[in-house]
């Protein structure tokens, strides 16, 4: 708290992005948590709520006769235009922002103040929702051929490394550390995926510290250890995940790659997906992009090119596939690495494993899979999303970029995952909320030290709790597209990656489709229940009916009342009602016009554009009704996006997850 | 002319059939007056594919020594190569498909030799008379008349025989303002607002010329549709350059001195070969199968497609918005008032009319908004993405307006009665069809060819519920409301039904939509069980009362 300097300041103008006359007067104020804006009047009383967390920048830009701009851009993609009255204040109001989205120890952060009202057990409960030994088990594993090492078990080996890490059963702790001393921070080969079809498996870890020409006995033995465990490889795939360029670069360090002529039955192969600066880069450009104001279709198609940005996700995608490949087609296990082995890795790893395992499309695998590949393995949260003050190099999307690739192929393949776009969208605003526990620190070691189990919450419960919101109606575990391996179309790709507006304008909902056919047939599906419910129960009346005739007169009401509720489907369609400024042209008319007595009404009209239903985008309201009936007009059980324990007081982020 | 001079080779065996996702077929290869057959006898797998000659964009051949390659590309976009064996078997078919798909006579096309294998329930010729559309007219208002004044195409060949002009306006004061438009075509009526009274009018250009003529007589009709104190505007679809331009050549714009009630707004929409060669630009873009990212997005961007649709989707919110948030009546025009003209007045009415949203209603909308209204089909559809004549009358005009319409359905997934294989098959027909309806430039050209006398009306075809069904949008619930569409470049999406359709694998996509019908068929049956059941325990316990 001592960091807040103005905890509240009057006459503040929120801005609309797409339309600079629209404009909301309100109330700012500044929490230990959030920013919140407050509108004046109207019963509604809109409000947007910022958690510090997600403030990526804050810009004050320069004074004007109406007040002081200021800009506050979020990492879930949010852009807040504020004008404070006075300059004054809104220096207050910068200089606290600034302190406040930048906390320097992890107990700053929301979610050690973050009390969704759960008991001790429940928390635990949900700690041990997602766990990896079994989800090894479920792989098959341990098995003739890996198991699980204790080498690690103190951090003493590898401190980005889980305790528990599976390994060929032929690789002794001796080759382990042998091998891991020949690897960027001892990052040595461990598995990621088992495939029990066919034994191949996904290994990752680091660079070796190659050089110009150094070797490693236990290293090269380790990745012999990896090709025995394949009883059926004759070789094994090296992937360097970065471009060759850069891994040639590294060599001058002392690091490198492996020599094909040390390792005996290697196949090396570079998939070119650039670095984190690069990548962080990218975003930014496109991103600005997003937030021209009326671009034209040749700035924006042209913006979104220049950015690079689908280039990137589609190397991803390609790495991923021509792992999956070598797996499912080939039967050759794959050891990935890039430079640390906790990016591109990563990345390239959980892409693959997703396109081979079906298990990992559904809500829960899919928890696990982040769980498995970025969480234990030591993806550096802490340091790309910037939860903690620290270095901007060192930010980066990664995660961002891996979410996106889901998306990209659940549009390609739309009956293939269990979940949904909101299901992504929720994942990766927490991320960086910062309100659960999940994805604090850079590694597993720190969070134990934190003790983070036992001081916050998890995500993954909140999520599991709400997984109702998170489906796709479209899925069936029986059908075709959630068997076996995906194939997504791999040759002639390009044109079927596609700017993801749902993440990157998430809060611009006036560019989004204004109705969703997620949440129609979610409640088709919903009422599709209700009737089988009730078809039992008629069935069984009629039953009784013929066999006794007995009179049946008290239940008739009962039958009534669910009737009723059937109906569920009315077209309350505010969104259709609001059109966007279609014309320049026509707001200068009223000033050019010749007497007509009523121009200034129709320059109000086409003003006004019906405020109150037209924006829930920006507003991102806590009035949770209207907020409901704005995200899911058709959805019986109202969207439910808003998770049901934040309803209470603590109901604070609950508004940035209208999507 | 017999057809049969021009097929030297009517067959030609071990002919071997490659399409993109298919597996090569070989098989026999059959040419008719109309058609291209292909058909492959494999035990297995018997299949047939039959080309309409019309339907051929343009073609090429090839030959290594005596076998002979001919790369058949295709109004709808696709692209099928067939290896013929035998060097002047080739060179035979290739002649004869580039001579039976470029017919000079329209009573050649195939529509006149088609006969319906399915029974005519409703003859489509007369399913949507301008007669009813009035009727509907007159329930609400009696300011509009229907006048006969173009009963013989004498005052404008372009123009239906009977048109909606206001009440206050005779025949005589019609002659008049046709005069002072281009090609005759004075201002009617597109539409009614029922919501307030407000209306849409299209028009051409007044021929004001460099010495600013005027019109009293078309002054007092548009003037007609106003309120008393109200204003309304007028959109040109030319920007005010291009409308300046036009007035050397006799053509120009409504003068704000002679039309003081009225604003003028210039929206730019671009006409023909700048749209033709977009498309052109588009469809290769699509074809290229290289891998590179980058080059795909700006190839998007240089053919300026998206930037077409853009523009044109914008007009016509405007147009909308003045009618329903502005409480303002419009005229439409541009130059001749049949292309870019039609695209928003039509467009403009599926933003507002629910009705236009349902089959029947979409159907009534094209017949009223583009084959009555004078869009010259028969020039415009004349070739598609692959021609390389540059004839300067071909423009893919229609093609814009149905891919707006379906960048509308996508933001509103709910609110159409039709699906996206609607619009596909109404793209189809336009540019090859067994049918009459797309025939001729007007309804002038329609009447002399007695298109409703020989030959088959799609409308006849389509509304019959086999063929419904197919074109249903399983999500449909009827929206009375305004639907606003975003024309921001992020909602804006290539059509892939129509642009990836040859090159993308539909499959995953198909299944989907399968997955869809089920999930609401499956809910209807339900419905449909529980009510009788509740029905049947009704009565059965009313039965047990008494």
């Amino acid at each position: 708290m001592e960091h807040i300097r103005m905890p509240k300041v009057e006459n503040v103008r929120l801005l609309d992005r797409l339309s600079s006359r629209k404009a909301a007067l309100g109330t700012l104020y500044l929490t230990a948590t959030h920013v919140i804006f407050v509108e004046n009047g109207s019963e509604t009383r809109k409000e947007t709520w910022v958690l510090h967390s997600q403030i990526s920048s804050i810009e004050k830009q320069a004074t004007t006769a109406t007040g002081c701009p200021l800009l506050i851009r979020c990492k879930n993609f949010q852009v807040i235009q504020l004008v404070i009255p006075q300059e004054r204040d809104c220096h207050d109001i910068y200089i606290s922002l600034i302190r406040l989205a930048r906390p320097v120890k992890y107990e700053e952060l929301y979610c050690f103040s973050f009390n969704p009202k759960l008991d001790k057990e429940e928390r635990e409960q949900g700690w041990k929702l997602i766990d990896l030994n079994e989800e090894y088990n479920r792989m098959g594993i341990p098995n003739n051929y890996w198991q699980i090492s204790d080498v690690n078990r103190d951090y003493g080996v590898c401190d980005s490394y889980p305790t528990e890490v599976y390994v060929p059963k032929s690789a002794t702790a001796h080759i382990i550390v042998g091998s891991s001393k020949f690897r960027s921070r001892r990052r040595f080969p461990a598995l990621s995926y088992f495939c029990k079809d066919n034994n191949a498996s996904i290994c990752r870890s680091s660079q070796p510290l190659s050089g110009f020409s150094a070797r490693c006995l236990e290293d090269e033995q380790m990745l012999q250890a990896i090709r025995k465990a394949n009883p059926g490889g004759d070789f094994i795939y090296v992937v360097d995940t970065r471009p060759k360029l850069n891994a040639i670069a590294n060599r001058a360090a002392g690091k490198g790659y492996e020599n094909e002529d040390n390792y005996s039955n290697i196949k090396f192969q570079f998939i070119g997906i650039e670095n984190i600066h690069v990548m962080r880069n990218s975003l930014q450009k496109m991103l600005e992009v997003c937030e021209l104001k009326s671009p034209s279709m040749s700035d924006f198609l042209w913006g979104l090119e220049n950015s690079g940005w689908l280039k990137h996700i589609k190397a991803i995608m390609d790495a991923g596939i021509f792992i999956a490949k070598a797996v499912a087609e080939e039967g050759v296990s794959v050891l990935v690495h890039c430079s640390d082995g906790w990016d591109r890795t990563a990345q390239v790893c959980s892409v693959a494993s997703l396109l081979l395992d079906p298990y990992y499309r559904t809500v829960k695998g899919f928890m696990v899979l982040i769980e498995k590949d970025w969480v234990s393995f030591g993806h550096k949260f802490n340091h790309r999303y910037g939860n903690l003050d620290g270095d901007p190099k060192e930010i980066s999307p990664v995660i961002d970029q891996f979410i996106e690739c889901v998306w990209q192929l659940m549009e390609q393949l739309p009956c293939a995952f269990e979940f949904n776009e909101r299901f992504l969208i929720h994942i990766q605003h927490h991320i960086y909320s910062c309100q659960f526990g999940n994805f604090l620190c850079n590694s597993q070691k720190e969070r134990r030290e934190l003790k983070i189990q036992e001081r916050t919450y998890s995500l993954w419960a909140h999520l599991w709790k709400n997984r109702a919101d998170y489906l796709n109606p479209l899925y069936r575990s029986d059908h075709s597209q959630t068997q076996g391996t995906l194939h997504p179309q791999m040759a002639p790709c390009n044109f079927l990656y596609k700017f993801w507006s749902g993440m990157y304008n998430r809060f611009e909902k006036g560019l989004h489709p204004r109705q969703s056919v997620t949440d129609y047939l979610m409640a088709v599906k919903e009422e599709t229940q209700q009737l089988e419910e009730e078809l039992g129960i008629l069935q069984e009346r009629l039953a009784n009916l013929q066999k006794s005739q007995l009179d049946n007169d008290k239940d008739k009401s009962k039958q009534q009342d669910q009737s009723k509720q059937l109906g569920l489907f009315n077209s309350s369609n505010s969104l259709a009602n609001t059109p966007q400024e279609y014309s320049s042209d026509l707001k200068s008319f009223p000033s050019r016009s010749p007497s007509q007595g009523d121009e200034e009404d129709s320059a109000l009209i086409l003003t006004q554009d019906n405020l109150k239903s037209s924006d829930p985008d920006l507003s991102a309201n806590s009035d949770q009704e209207s907020g409901v009936e704005d995200l899911s007009c058709r959805s019986p059980s109202g969207g439910g996006c808003l998770p049901s324990e934040d309803s209470g007081k603590d109901s604070d982020e609950a508004v940035f997850l209208a999507v | 002319m017999e057809f049969a001079e021009l097929i030297k080779t009517p067959r030609a065996d071990n002919v071997v059939l490659h399409r993109p996702f298919y597996l090569a077929v070989e098989g026999t290869l059959c040419l008719t007056g109309h058609h291209l057959i292909f058909s492959s006898r494999r035990q297995d797998n018997a299949e047939e594919l039959w080309l309409l000659h019309s339907n051929i964009d343009s073609i090429e051949k090839r030959f290594v020594g005596s076998l002979g390659t001919i790369i058949i590309k295709c109004k709808d976009l696709r692209i099928i190569q067939l290896d013929i064996p035998g060097m002047e078997e080739c060179l035979n078919i290739a002649s004869s498909i580039e001579a039976l798909s470029t017919l000079d006579s329209v009573t050649l096309m195939y529509p006149f030799f088609y006969r319906p294998m399915f029974e005519i329930v409703e003859d489509g010729w007369r399913s949507f008379l301008p007669d009813q559309e009035f009727e509907l007219l007159s329930s609400v208002t009696d300011e509009w008349r229907l006048s006969c004044i173009n009963k013989e195409f004498s005052v404008c060949p372009s123009y239906p025989p009977v048109v909606i002009v206001p009440k206050s306006i005779d025949d005589e004061a019609l002659r008049k303002v046709a005069m002072f438009r281009h090609g005759s075509r004075f201002p009617v009526l597109s539409y009614y607002h029922k919501k307030n009274g407000m209306v849409m009018m299209r028009s051409s250009q007044p021929l004001t010329g460099t010495n600013g003529r005027r019109c009293k007589e078309d002054e007092k009709l548009i003037n007609a549709t106003l309120r008393p104190g109200k204003r309304g505007y007028i959109i040109d679809t030319r920007s005010l350059s291009v409308a300046q331009q036009a007035r050397a050549k006799g053509g120009g714009f409504e003068q704000e001195v002679h039309y003081p009630q009225w604003r003028r707004i210039h929206k730019c929409i671009e006409r023909f070969n700048i749209l033709q060669e977009s498309l052109i630009k588009l469809v290769e873009a699509c074809n290229d199968q290289s891998h590179n990212m980058d080059r795909w997005l700006s190839k998007l961007e240089a053919s300026n497609w998206l930037t077409h649709i853009k523009e044109i989707l914008t007009a016509a919110c405007l147009a909308a918005q003045c009618i329903d948030r502005e409480g303002a009546s419009v005229l439409v025009h541009g130059t001749e008032g049949t292309d870019s003209t039609l695209q928003v007045t039509s467009l403009a009415q599926i933003i507002l009319d629910p009705r236009c949203r349902t089959i029947r209603g979409f159907e009534s909308l094209v017949v009223r908004e583009w084959l009555q209204a004078g869009h010259p089909f028969q020039q415009r559809c004349a070739q598609s993405a692959y021609s390389n004549g540059k004839q300067k009358w071909e423009a893919p005009v229609f093609l814009l307006f149905l891919d707006c319409v379906w960048q509308i359905l996508r933001q509103f997934p709910c609110s159409f009665e039709f699906n996206e294989q609607f619009l596909i098959m109404l793209f189809e027909h336009a540019y090859a069809s067994q049918f009459g309806t797309f025939l001729g430039n007007n309804e002038n050209e329609r009447s002399k060819l007695k298109l409703p006398q020989k030959t088959m009306s799609l409308w006849s075809w389509v509304n019959r519920s086999e063929e419904l069904r197919k074109f249903q949008n399983p999500l449909f619930e009827a929206n009375s409301l305004v639907i606003w569409p975003s024309v921001a470049p992020q909602s804006l999406q290539l059509w892939e039904g129509v642009f990836l359709r040859w090159n993308r694998p539909s499959k995953f996509l198909d299944e989907a939509h399968e997955e869809m019908i089920n999930i609401i068929k499956y809910n209807k049956e339900l419905q449909a069980k529980v009510n009788a059941l509740r029905r049947q325990l009704a009565e059965m316990e009313t039965d047990d009362k008494m």
